[in-house]
């Protein structure tokens, strides 16, 4: 009776294969982030967008970052579908719940991975709606008379609504909670665990996830209370 | 010292259970949280009630028995120990204790605070052991062994499999247990020879037992009562990864 209660079907994918495709996914859009934070800071160096809309240009026309857009949709696609059947699995893994609260000691980013997750993925879904379908020509950019129709417009139009740079930046807060947590997370994922590396890596995870989540905070306070056009 | 305790009361397998209160007066801080639990049943039966069925049996950290879920952490309160080990001095007087038992899919409840824990047997059958005989016990030195090697064998295998890991992660995975098997056998030169196939082994296992996946929370660790590290689980990570990377076939 329990082996019918209880057995599972064998996995196709083991449980730790999947990780090791989450964490991949998760590694690459690390990397990613990285490299949209630094395109973005060129919207505040002051020369009115001209070095940003030289970069945009270069992205959008660049036969290789064309080819790393489906690479990078596929990156988060897979990360988000991993990392909700993981969730559900957890979920059944425990059908009956403890009734007191959980007290072991753990760190509060590792905890709330899911909530911090589905929190980034809706800001991803506005996000893609303000900017990756313009470029698709879904949504037509806003045009001012200074600027025309260009990204640092749109810019300086988004970001100068407060509501969504409060999404923004509520946004990036909670992502700099997912990345604390996922970048150490990778590393144990991997088997990378030595003692003597192990507060290195804690501590570039801080240092990484709060230069992405500040990093992205500066551009919508800038264009809130310093930019004047 | 007096107390309140609310226990999880449930027939058996099938009953769907609940909470029952109790108030127990003058129970000593000296004594053990199972010997608190002896006092209430020889009350309960002595009233004519169905005493709290629990497991135990070395009652001195070893054998990996007991297991209670007290006050949101398995074996309670303080670290590195089992409930058989936990005194009644680290309760608050007039304190409203939790009992519960395991909570996992892989642990049904079998009556009260008792679950089945063959899950743990079964990981282990399916490669925890040296398939060839390795015969009488060797003289000391006899097979070298850096002493790096057997240090960290040795504190893998401290692991008394009593699933208090399972029970402390949110997700219900057995993987400290798993990693720590896993770690006693493959750094050793006897376990080495079957050490890829061990580890798919074991994980596949683990994976249809229905325990969660591991998300690297680390509660496992922490509230482990043999203080086994998380490195084992990193070791496990890359075992099983190096596994597949090089293809070797579970026979």
């Amino acid at each position: 009776m329990k082996e019918k209660n209880l057995t599972n079907k064998k996995l196709v994918v083991s449980s730790l294969s999947r990780k090791y495709i989450m964490a991949a996914a998760g590694l690459f859009l690390m990397l990613f982030l990285v490299m949209h934070l630094a395109t973005n800071l060129l919207l505040i160096i002051g020369d009115e967008g001209k070095t940003f809309d030289k970069a945009v240009d270069f992205l959008t026309k660049n036969p290789i970052i064309k080819i790393m857009e489906y690479v990078l949709f596929a990156g988060f696609i897979i990360h988000i579908i991993i990392g909700l059947m993981l969730e559900l699995y957890n979920y059944k893994a425990r059908p009956v719940k403890y009734k007191a609260p959980m007290r072991s000691e753990v760190s509060p980013f590792s905890k709330y991975m899911i909530h911090s997750g589905i929190i980034i993925f809706i800001f991803l879904v506005l996000h893609l709606f303000h900017f990756f379908f313009i470029k698709l020509g879904y949504v037509d950019l806003p045009e001012t008379a200074e600027h025309g129709k260009d990204f640092f417009n749109m810019a300086i139009v988004t970001f100068g609504n407060p509501l969504y740079s409060g999404i923004y930046l509520i946004s990036f807060l909670f992502l700099g909670f997912h990345l604390k947590h996922a970048f150490q997370s990778a590393f144990q994922t991997y088997g990378l665990y030595h003692n003597r590396y192990n507060k290195f890596i804690k501590i570039i995870a801080t240092i990484y996830a709060l230069a992405i989540a500040i990093g992205f905070s500066i551009i919508p306070v800038y264009f809130l209370f310093f930019y004047n056009a | 010292m007096d107390i309140k305790l609310k226990i999880w009361r449930q027939k058996d397998a099938a009953d769907k259970g609940k909470f029952e209160t109790y108030d127990l007066k003058e129970v000593s801080p000296e004594m053990s949280f199972l010997e608190m639990m002896d006092y209430l049943n020889s009350k309960l039966i002595s009233e004519g009630k169905e005493p709290v069925a629990f497991d135990h049996d070395c009652r001195e950290g070893i054998c990996g028995s007991c297991g209670i879920y007290i006050n949101g952490r398995p074996h309670g309160p303080e670290r590195g120990t089992t409930t058989c080990e936990l005194r009644m001095r680290f309760f608050k007087n007039n304190e409203t204790i939790v009992v519960e038992p395991w909570r996992s899919r892989a642990f049904p409840v079998i009556k009260d605070l008792i679950v089945d824990r063959t899950s743990l047997d079964e990981i282990i059958k399916a490669g925890g052991f040296i398939s060839v005989d390795t015969g009488s016990a060797k003289d000391a030195n006899c097979i070298p062994i850096p002493k790096n090697n057997s240090d960290k064998a040795f504190d893998a295998a401290v692991c008394v499999g009593c699933g208090a890991c399972v029970a402390a992660c949110k997700n219900s995975s057995a993987m400290l247990f798993v990693a720590a098997k896993v770690a006693q056998m493959g750094l050793l030169p006897q376990g080495k020879v079957e050490a890829s196939i061990r580890v798919q082994k074991m994980v596949e296992k683990m994976d249809e037992l229905g325990f969660g996946f591991c998300s690297n929370i680390l509660a496992c660790e922490y509230d482990c009562p043999k203080h086994v590290s998380s490195e084992f689980i990193a070791k496990m990570n890359r075992d099983f990864f190096s596994s597949k990377v090089c293809k070797q076939k579970v026979i």
